[in-house]
């Protein structure tokens, strides 16, 4: 750098990474398409595609290659000590709030579906032949009330971590509490396979059919996956915490995971109102 | 003092692939997003005029499922309609400009460009996401080419089944393009999404020392509200085109009636987005329009106040009146007269936007350069397409209009017009400060009157179709629209021509155009912080943060 800068914003050197990682979302994709087709022929007949997932899988590692360096170096940036000033970190929360707020949105869509086919189901139409299937429900009470109370306790532990770290840097506690979510996220995920399977194969479930399959599958389906993300993401933090990561003042990576932690939780919370309670 | 602030590096060492590949500059990558929506433009304004040569006259000449042609006369009596290749037409012409040449130029590229510099911000607040928006972007774009060319439905290539993706056509386009389209269109989202997260905190906490919300000129207010519409609503369309992904490939059912599913769900969700959707297509040219107009008329901006307000209501607005794209779905009466209600109520933001810039204009000094040419110009055909909005906003008179050319020509007078307009202006607004080199004056003045005269002559027409009864989304119609239709190609290829010829000046300008010295080469009325920089600015702007006599001319507010 020919001249220093002279304010407290982060400005970054080039990075191969944003590129890389778009091509391998263009592969990823591309290679869905193939897997679920089970091949075609493109491009006016010279290219054949076979189907399979393996121009799928191969993307897959390459988005997972590309996440896992990029967030490594944002590690490092993290602990280097300079880059990430007071200012800096404020845009981190906001980038981080902001991105869950789109999340949310992404979740209104399913409960826009869901609550459309609860409220207004189609064979109240006039001229409609559609019958609702005869659908053995869920017990609210039984399983899925189980699992709200281990989320909820996860989220406890989460939250009694960053108290410890916050309040007296008490790392021991931290490591603690981070460990006890960890376990229970990982608990909840294994309880709502096990819902799953339970339903899939002894209830006469599917997962295509009809659109109360639909719309239960894949609204408490995507936040399964945003459960496993949020484990994954707090299992980092863990090993991070365990390295001697996270300062009182300096944790944003940590914060992130607890909101996103929480936000998860809250999500739950609407479904297991909206599509388990009140949609028994 | 303006020297001390932004000097940077007076040569690059960075090699090609650094540079333009793994940039975290914003301005690098605010000319990869200007120069990508310009060729994918390109591709798209072709699909247009292919389709105007077809509508030219009545009978199907070019699009025959013998092959498709681009002469006339040449056995045009052995000719069967082709009517997939011309719905694969509207579709890609459509998802192209929807998603992957207005927004990318306008948010992308101006906003990455100039929102920063507008601010006094040395880069956005996040730069190697700023990346990954781009490249993402070029994926979707990569998608959209290959669902284009892949099989498709009717045995042919494409997927037909309009933008909007409406099932249950989507849901049963056979092929695999509809899979490839939706998947772009994921990408595509995903990319405008993280954009807007980055537009967002790098305006709420990278502002000047000393601009407060209130002092921050109407570009970024302009794009940090898109950004906002952005956030808010793609992630529904996301939802909602996962939907038709699981429909087509996994019998969820969202869609089929026979599953219990319904069809106008997925207008409900896609229109959720969609509306928001014209709007982020529009206000970041509010915000170019309001710059330009003040600096050709050498007086500050009319009811700066107002201004910003009247984009925040507009985009408040824009979330509550989605269904009026769907008064004929056969909602109840209430419905349709709360959505008639709310949708007339954006009128009165959209007027007092429109009545500032004239009051801004009037008793200036006006001078007559080409991006105020373009922002006149955008203040008439906006106009129209306003007034026209306001007559399809009747529940009523929709019965009449829904579908047919009247719709066509509204919405691209607002489009096609209005926000090509902004992006023109824009460019010769700022084409110098980008490239350091002016674009000449009266080549950009033939671009603008055959501009203007050629997408009026295409669209003004389709208002008397419309009015006639002529339905959108056919290849054919009969004789007795055949006057207009052939006045509505004559136009579009006059349009056209001075697309090629836009394409011409700026080639010309980055390459051979005059040098210029002065900073603020519009004259001292154009205030912004990026007029103290210079022309290119240099790869680091603002080491220093611009302090607030630097931009603040009533430092007493």
């Amino acid at each position: 750098m020919a001249h220093a800068k002279n304010h407290d914003y982060h400005i970054l050197p080039p990075s191969v990474y944003p590129f890389l990682g778009a091509t391998a979302a263009f592969l990823m994709l591309f290679g869905a398409v193939a897997w679920i087709s089970g091949g075609f022929t493109t491009f006016f007949g010279s290219v054949e595609l076979p189907g399979g997932p393996w121009l799928f899988l191969i993307g897959f590692v390459g988005v997972l290659y590309v996440m896992f360096g990029w967030w490594q170096d944002m590690v490092a940036e993290g602990n280097g000590g300079v880059d990430h000033t007071p200012v800096v970190r404020i845009g981190l929360r906001y980038g981080f709030i902001l991105f869950i707020i789109s999340e949310i949105m992404f979740f209104v869509a399913w409960f826009w579906a869901f609550f459309k086919q609860a409220l207004y189901p189609m064979n109240e139409f006039p001229g409609s032949s559609y019958e609702i299937p005869d659908i053995h429900a869920v017990d609210a009470f039984n399983l899925p009330l189980m699992n709200t109370l281990v989320l909820l306790l996860s989220g406890c532990a989460i939250t009694w971590a960053h108290h410890a770290l916050v309040h007296e840097n008490n790392r021991r506690d931290l490591i603690a509490g981070l460990a006890i979510g960890i376990i229970l996220g990982v608990f909840f995920t294994g309880l709502q396979a096990y819902e799953y399977w339970e339903l899939l194969t002894y209830e006469g479930w599917s997962f295509g059919g009809d659109i109360f399959y639909g719309a239960f599958f894949m609204a408490t389906g995507f936040h399964g996956a945003h459960v496993i993300i949020g484990t994954i993401f707090l299992t980092v933090c863990l090993f991070r915490a365990i390295r001697g990561d996270f300062t009182p003042q300096q944790h944003a990576g940590f914060e992130a995971a607890a909101w996103y932690w929480h936000f998860v939780d809250v999500v739950w919370l609407f479904l297991f109102f909206a599509v388990y309670i009140w949609g028994q | 003092m303006a020297d001390a602030a932004t000097t940077g590096h007076d040569h690059d060492e960075r090699s090609f692939f650094t540079r333009w590949f793994m940039s975290t500059n914003h301005k690098d990558i605010g000319i990869l997003y200007l120069f990508t929506a310009g060729f994918v433009g390109l591709i798209s304004v072709a699909f247009t005029v292919y389709m105007r040569m077809e509508l030219m006259e009545p009978g199907v000449q070019y699009m025959c499922a013998e092959g498709a042609r681009f002469l006339g006369g040449i056995g045009a009596e052995d000719c069967s309609p082709n009517g997939h290749l011309w719905n694969v037409m509207i579709t890609y012409h459509g998802i192209l400009m929807m998603f992957f040449v207005v927004i990318p130029a306008l948010f992308g590229g101006f906003g990455n460009y100039f929102m920063p510099l507008m601010i006094g911000a040395p880069d956005m607040a996040f730069p190697r996401l700023n990346n990954l928006s781009y490249w993402m972007y070029v994926a979707g774009v990569s998608l959209g080419v290959v669902s284009m060319l892949a099989p498709g439905g009717n045995g042919q290539l494409g997927s037909g089944v309009g933008w909007v993706l409406y099932a249950p056509l989507s849901t049963r386009e056979a092929g695999v393009s509809m899979d490839f389209a939706i998947f772009a269109v994921h990408v595509s989202g995903a990319s405008s999404i993280l954009g807007a997260i980055n537009i967002i905190t790098t305006f709420l906490n990278m502002r000047a020392p000393g601009m407060t919300l209130h002092k921050t000129p109407l570009f970024p207010w302009s794009i940090f509200i898109t950004a906002w519409l952005i956030l808010l609503s793609l992630p529904v369309l996301a939802g909602a085109i996962t939907m038709l992904l699981t429909d087509r490939n996994f019998n969820t059912g969202f869609f089929t009636p026979a599953n219990g599913g319904d069809p106008v769900l997925y207008q409900h969700l896609l229109w959720f987005f969609g509306h928001p959707e014209v709007y982020m297509i529009i206000v970041p040219g509010f915000g170019i329009i309001s710059h330009v107009i003040a600096t050709f008329s050498k007086k500050p901006i009319f009811g700066y106040l107002p201004m910003v307000y009247a984009m925040v209501a507009i985009g408040a607005l824009g979330f509550v009146v989605w269904a009026h794209h769907m008064y004929t779905v056969g909602m109840t009466l209430n419905q349709q007269a709360y959505f008639m209600v709310a949708t007339m109520v954006i009128a009165v933001p959209t007027g007092i936007k429109i009545f500032s810039w004239i009051a801004t204009m009037w008793q200036g000094s006006i001078t007559f350069k080409t991006p105020m040419l373009f922002a006149i110009g955008f203040l008439f055909v906006f106009t129209v397409g306003g007034v026209t909005g306001i007559v399809l906003a009747q529940a009523g008179i929709d019965r009449a209009y829904h579908d047919t050319y009247y719709v066509v020509a509204h919405f691209h007078y607002v489009m096609s017009l209005g926000a090509v307009f902004c992006i023109f202006a824009g460019t010769y607004y700022w084409i110098g400060k980008m490239s350091g080199r002016q674009y000449p004056e009266f080549w950009g003045k033939v671009h603008f009157w055959l501009f203007f005269i050629g997408t009026n002559i295409t669209f003004f027409p389709q208002h008397f179709l419309g009015r006639q009864g002529m339905p959108r989304r056919y290849i054919d119609y009969p004789d007795a629209f055949a006057l207009w239709n052939w006045w509505s190609s004559i136009g579009a290829f006059i349009a056209f021509a001075s697309f090629l010829l836009f394409i011409g000046i700026v080639f010309y300008t980055i390459f051979a155009g005059r040098k210029i010295e002065e900073n603020a080469y519009w004259g001292e009325h154009a205030e912004t912080l990026e007029w103290l920089l210079p022309n290119p600015p240099p790869e680091h702007t603002f080491e220093e943060l611009p302090t607030q006599e630097m931009w603040d001319r009533q430092p007493h507010h």
